[in-house]
């Protein structure tokens, strides 16, 4: 037993994060809800410091800390940076609402603030452990903020039932974890991807133990057949609570499956292979053909996050560089857009309070068109219409598929967009074609309207010859890191 | 008879079964469903001490130390969403919990 410190410079952002969150916490106990409006400022503020120190402090060379527990390398910089651009979002989103709602509370940002810092703590994990706790902070605090709207019966139901399944998950998880620490004898993900190598086969006990985590982990993402809570969570929770789930957690949810599958468990390709194809296939089709039916724009957004889950796994399966490649730069663009239709989402205000249905969007063109415009773009983005931002993540996804030779995943993936593409065109029709109904308030703050916009640029053709290029050579830097 | 690795293994195989169906077959009460996640939980951490003992390695008892603390958070965030539940619904019968469906 040494008493030597560990390295703390790649843990650097992670501190800032953690003593910043509970001494905003310190500070929110003193000053009461008043003080929402000031605890939201510091909280984007601490992500801006985190984001600062970890671009220019930390970098992107591959440092191990904590006895190799915690990694930093590109990847994760990459990944962490989307993760804070996501949460500070969805921060600036929800003043209006929070306050209209009557639950402008200091809390939230703080737990936003904590989820954050649980998802930095999963994207850097390099052992099963650091993993658990990582992802047992992020998931326990999004729990509570699902709930956060504790009168209003539909939120504490959400709250319940994401409990509940995520507990169950988290479970799942755990026991395939000990199965994969017995039979392989480790924790560490290098020292578990050498002894995965030097053996002829792996054991079944580890091949049992890897298919528990992936149903752990496929629960996280939101991926067919563990999707049961998405649509009822994203339905009853606070919208801007909603576009917050829909964003920074599914970044570092992946993140961490590409991570785990891509390192630990390098040597099993062949093994993890057909099930991430299989949860990628059934996601498709459930994000597609389910969200035909629906009526609820939360429970659209929550089918086609879905979906989408599974155009970014297309990358997963394909198990090269190049699919991780994709998949980061899919997630990247997935982001704006989910950010950019949650923004659009929060303006949906009559007198009577929030509506949620896309009838209500009837004619919108009429009363509001640059909104009309805004979603329309949007939707296409999502649709993958050619020359979108959205057009490009897939296309690259479904590049990586093919040249790694699943051919008939791309296929299936081409064709549900198809369908997918349906459902987004006929929100674009009741927009543009359908007799107008009444107007929304315009209470939502500037914020929105600014995110709505920037969003709205980066998701336009424009993007193609400003911002593709640039993220695609900062996704392979990020690919690159992962040692294959 | 000595008590190998493999007995170990089957009561938690059976304990974390047992979590599972708990979840899903009962129909009354949400405060069992609490319980079945603590006994799976439970299942894991007998698995994790026993490979620990068996692979001589410490890590095993390390990690479910880790795990008892993080149930431990995990049933306070369970019940304390249970009563928020309870005073906007006024009951907590697992099928009551339906508004939203689809």
């Amino acid at each position: 037993m040494t008493g030597e410190m560990p390295i703390l410079l790649p843990v650097m952002p992670e501190l800032i994060m953690g003593i910043g969150a509970m001494l905003l916490l310190m500070l929110g106990v003193f000053q009461g809800d008043k003080s929402y409006g000031q605890m939201a400022n510091l909280s984007i503020l601490l992500m801006v410091v985190t984001a600062f120190v970890m671009l220019t402090q930390v970098g992107g060379e591959r440092q191990l800390t904590f006895g190799g527990m915690f990694v930093t390398d590109a990847f994760a910089l990459f990944a962490k940076t989307l993760v804070l651009v996501g949460s500070s979002v969805a921060i600036l989103m929800s003043a209006s609402y929070m306050r209209q709602a009557g639950i402008a509370k200091f809390e939230y940002p703080i737990l936003i603030l904590l989820a954050t810092l649980g998802m930095m703590v999963m994207i850097s994990a390099n052992n099963l452990m650091s993993l658990y706790v990582g992802l047992e902070l992020q998931s326990l605090s999004l729990y509570v903020l699902a709930a956060l709207n504790r009168d209003r019966s539909r939120s504490t139901e959400a709250g319940l039932k994401y409990f509940v399944l995520g507990a169950l998950s988290s479970g799942m998880l755990l026991y395939g974890i000990s199965l994969i620490y017995g039979f392989a004898g480790t924790t560490d993900f290098d020292t578990l991807a050498t002894t995965l190598k030097a053996t002829n086969g792996p054991e079944i006990g580890v091949i049992i133990g890897m298919v528990f985590l992936m149903a752990g982990l496929a629960f996280k993402v939101s991926a067919v057949p563990f999707h049961m809570w998405t649509p009822d969570v994203y339905e009853g929770s606070p919208t801007p609570v909603t576009a917050f789930f829909a964003a920074a957690p599914k970044v570092a949810a992946l993140a961490l499956f590409v991570r785990v599958m891509m390192t630990g468990f390098s040597s099993m390709a062949a093994e993890w292979q057909q099930v991430v194809v299989f949860i990628s296939i059934a996601s498709m089709l459930v994000g597609s053909f389910v969200a035909l039916v629906q009526t609820n724009i939360k429970r659209l957004m929550a089918y086609s996050s879905i979906g989408h889950i599974g155009y970014a796994l297309v990358g997963l399966a394909a198990a090269t560089p190049a699919g991780v490649e994709a998949l980061l730069i899919y997630i990247a663009i997935y982001l704006t857009m989910t950010l950019g239709s949650f923004g659009a989402i929060l303006t949906l205000r009559r007198s009577e309070g929030m509506v949620e249905d896309i009838s209500d969007l009837s004619g919108l063109s009429q009363t509001n068109l640059p909104l009309a415009i805004g979603i329309a773009i949007f939707m296409f983005s999502l649709a993958g219409i050619p020359l979108l931002a959205g057009f490009w993540g897939k296309w690259y996804v479904f590049l990586a598929a093919v040249e790694a030779g699943l051919i008939p995943l791309a296929v299936i993936g081409v064709l549900t967009s198809v369908v997918g593409a349906f459902y987004y065109l006929r929100i674009i029709k009741v927009m543009f074609f359908d007799e107008p109904a009444p107007a929304f308030e315009s209470s939502h703050g500037r914020a929105v309207s600014g995110v709505i916009a920037v969003a709205a640029i980066v998701n336009s053709p424009v993007s193609y010859f400003v911002l593709i290029g640039p993220l695609v050579a900062a996704a392979s830097w990020a690919a690159g890191s992962l040692l294959f | 008879m000595t008590i190998g690795l493999g007995h170990y293994l089957t009561v938690a195989a059976i304990l974390f079964v047992f979590g599972i169906f708990g979840i899903f077959l009962n129909r009354k009460n949400v405060i069992i469903i609490l319980m079945s996640v603590e006994l799976m939980l439970l299942a894991v951490n007998i698995n994790l001490v026993a490979f620990s003992t068996h692979l001589n390695d410490l890590v095993g008892q390390v990690f479910a130390m880790f795990v008892l603390t993080v149930a431990a958070a995990e049933a306070a965030i369970g019940l304390a969403i249970l009563v928020v539940y309870f005073r906007s619904r006024g009951s907590i019968a697992v099928e009551d919990i339906n508004q939203m469906k689809g």
